[in-house]
């Protein structure tokens, strides 16, 4: 792999930038791996990049049915945080968290995460409270928080109404400042690149259609490019994970809804962090090329369309437009949808399966862009390992049988 | 948006409302006491989730408010029927495709 550099942006424009070589190798399937990841989005790519990397297994395949990062991926809403309430989800958000503040440099590629700050807001006294109780849990945690008063959100945001005579007031916000956004597109790439050149394979355009077992053991998945061999397979498929776990025989507590994102046409910098409101039920940022990035809430019915209702558009901006008078004229250019697997406790599943060899990390929902690297990460060791991370280990399947459940809804719920 | 059809109004309405009230059919442990947590987890949390034929309740909040079953195709989304709470589907994985599965969908 050629390094990125200063000096070879310099180089590369003598030659009118048209000798950059290729990202990552585009190679036939093997017969067999050590391990094939399902799953070309941002966390299966983070956990090859990782085996490879932290873990020393190279002998490692991601199959994608398209494009690396075509789904949920690329199609998110990027807002990176890591301030959730309980200890299991907040040691796994923040351990991204950290993991980010280093990405560009780790995988010499600009991700372009940029810690501009996270804001959430309150609007009514129970909000007050929860957000209290909330930024009090991440600081016990190590975490950065503050509680802040409408004064300190309207200093911050200026062009947001935080007129006391509003339907829905703004009382104050959890701010975490270390949070922000990061390009998704690089994040994709920036990991599968980095993989590539340790030795993985990129299968793409490679569906999987079978998972082949025996004795309870996973012996390698049927793909549209035939049978690929593999004693560890994991699954990092997102809203299509239970059509993945009934080809492997069992279910999963998971429902894959639509959640759909708007983009404005770009405009001059207006808004430098992110503000998002549960109460009037909606978020917005500015992305660096202008645009007002936006989205809310999910579909309520069960799809797989990718594509999403129009209520839910209007209701989206319905929000915006409480917050942001200002923004009402403001144009939309694109919409689009993706397909979130979502679980009843608003948590991840990152879990061994009644397969043997067979491992999931799915269940991200509506927010698993910002636990990309962490996810990777700990997914990875639990792979090459057999056996769960710490960190992992409190997001199996089994808590929907003991009840152990970590319910993230107040922080997770409709926030991304 | 979504037209369905409310078998207990009788009528088509926008999907504004309605709510999804998720998978259908899903039976309650017979003997409470003695069902097991994997019964319990089984029950509450564990969902067909499919790619292809859903059968789902839905609740016509701010109509009769009354609860019935629709049959969707989770991909195109159209509604193949809907029926009342105690009915059965008509259409079903196997009547449409004319194979045991709903795999055939799943293209
Ligand atoms: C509109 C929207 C806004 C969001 N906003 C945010 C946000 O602001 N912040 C945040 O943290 N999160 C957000 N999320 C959630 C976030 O996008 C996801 O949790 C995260 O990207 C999931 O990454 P992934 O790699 O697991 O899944 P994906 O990127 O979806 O990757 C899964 C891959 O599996 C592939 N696949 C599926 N089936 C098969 C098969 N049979 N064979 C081979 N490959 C298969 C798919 O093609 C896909 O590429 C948002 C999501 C959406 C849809
Ligand atoms: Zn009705």
């Amino acid at each position: 792999m050629k390094q990125y550099s200063g000096f070879g942006l310099v180089k590369h424009a003598l030659s009118h930038h048209e000798n950059w070589q290729r990202m990552w190798r585009n190679p036939a399937p093997k017969r067999e791996y050590d391990v094939i990841i399902v799953g070309g989005g941002g966390h299966g790519l983070a956990t090859a990049y990782y085996l490879a990397k932290v873990h020393g297994i190279t002998n490692v395949a991601v199959v994608e049915k398209g494009w690396l990062g075509g789904g949920n991926t690329a199609r998110n809403t990027t807002i990176v945080r890591s301030n959730y309430l309980w200890d299991e989800s907040a040691w796994l958000y923040e351990h991204a968290m950290k993991l980010w503040e280093g990405l560009s440099q780790e995988l010499n590629y600009n991700v372009m995460f940029s810690q501009r700050g996270v804001m959430n807001l309150g609007h009514t006294l129970q909000d007050m409270r929860d957000i209290h109780r909330r930024v009090n849990a991440n600081r016990l945690n190590g975490i950065d928080g503050e509680v802040i008063d409408a004064r300190q959100v309207k200093e911050i945001v200026p062009h947001m109404d935080c007129t006391a005579n509003r339907r829905f007031p703004v009382l104050g916000a959890s701010w975490q400042p270390r949070a922000g956004v990061a390009r998704h597109d690089a994040v994709a790439w920036g990991f599968a690149r980095g993989a590539d050149a340790l030795g993985v394979d990129m299968l793409q355009q490679t569906e999987v259609t079978g998972i082949r077992t025996s004795g309870g053991k996973v012996l390698g998945v049927e793909t549209s490019r035939g049978f690929i061999g593999a004693k560890t397979v994991g699954v990092v498929t997102a809203g299509n994970s239970g059509v993945l776990a009934k080809m492997a025989g069992f279910k999963l507590p998971v429902e894959s809804h639509p959640l759909q994102a708007l983009v404005s046409e770009p405009m001059k910098p207006i808004l430098d962090t992110v503000v998002m409101s549960n109460h009037v039920h909606g978020y917005i940022s500015q992305s660096d090329k202008g645009d007002l990035v936006i989205g809310a809430g999910i579909d309520g019915y069960v799809g797989y369309g990718q594509r999403g209702s129009y209520q839910t558009i209007e209701h989206t901006l319905q929000a915006i437009v409480e917050l942001f008078p200002i923004f009402s004229r403001v144009r939309m250019n694109r919409q689009w949808g993706g397909i979130v697997d979502t679980t009843p406790d608003a948590c991840p599943i990152i879990s061994a399966t009644p397969v043997g060899g067979l491992f999931f990390n799915c269940g991200w929902g509506t927010g698993g862009f910002k636990a990309t690297p962490g996810s990777g990460h700990v997914f990875a060791a639990t792979l090459a390992a057999g056996k769960a991370h710490p960190l992992a280990a409190p997001f199996t399947i089994d808590r929907f049988i003991s009840g152990k459940l970590i319910d993230e809804h107040g922080a997770a719920g409709v926030a991304h | 948006m979504l037209h369905i059809y409310c078998p207990h109004c009788d009528e088509h309405r926008e999907e504004e409302e309605f709510r999804s009230k998720g998978e259908a059919h899903i039976a309650r442990p017979p003997e409470p006491e003695s069902a097991s947590d994997e019964d319990w987890g089984n029950y509450l949390f564990f969902r067909k989730n499919p790619r292809g034929l859903h059968h789902e309740q839905w609740f016509h909040a701010v109509g009769c408010r009354k609860f019935f079953n629709v049959t969707r195709d989770t991909v195109s989304y159209e509604i193949l029927e809907t029926y009342k709470p105690g009915q059965q589907p008509v259409v079903t994985a196997e009547s449409r495709n004319g194979s045991a599965s709903d795999k055939g969908a799943a293209k």
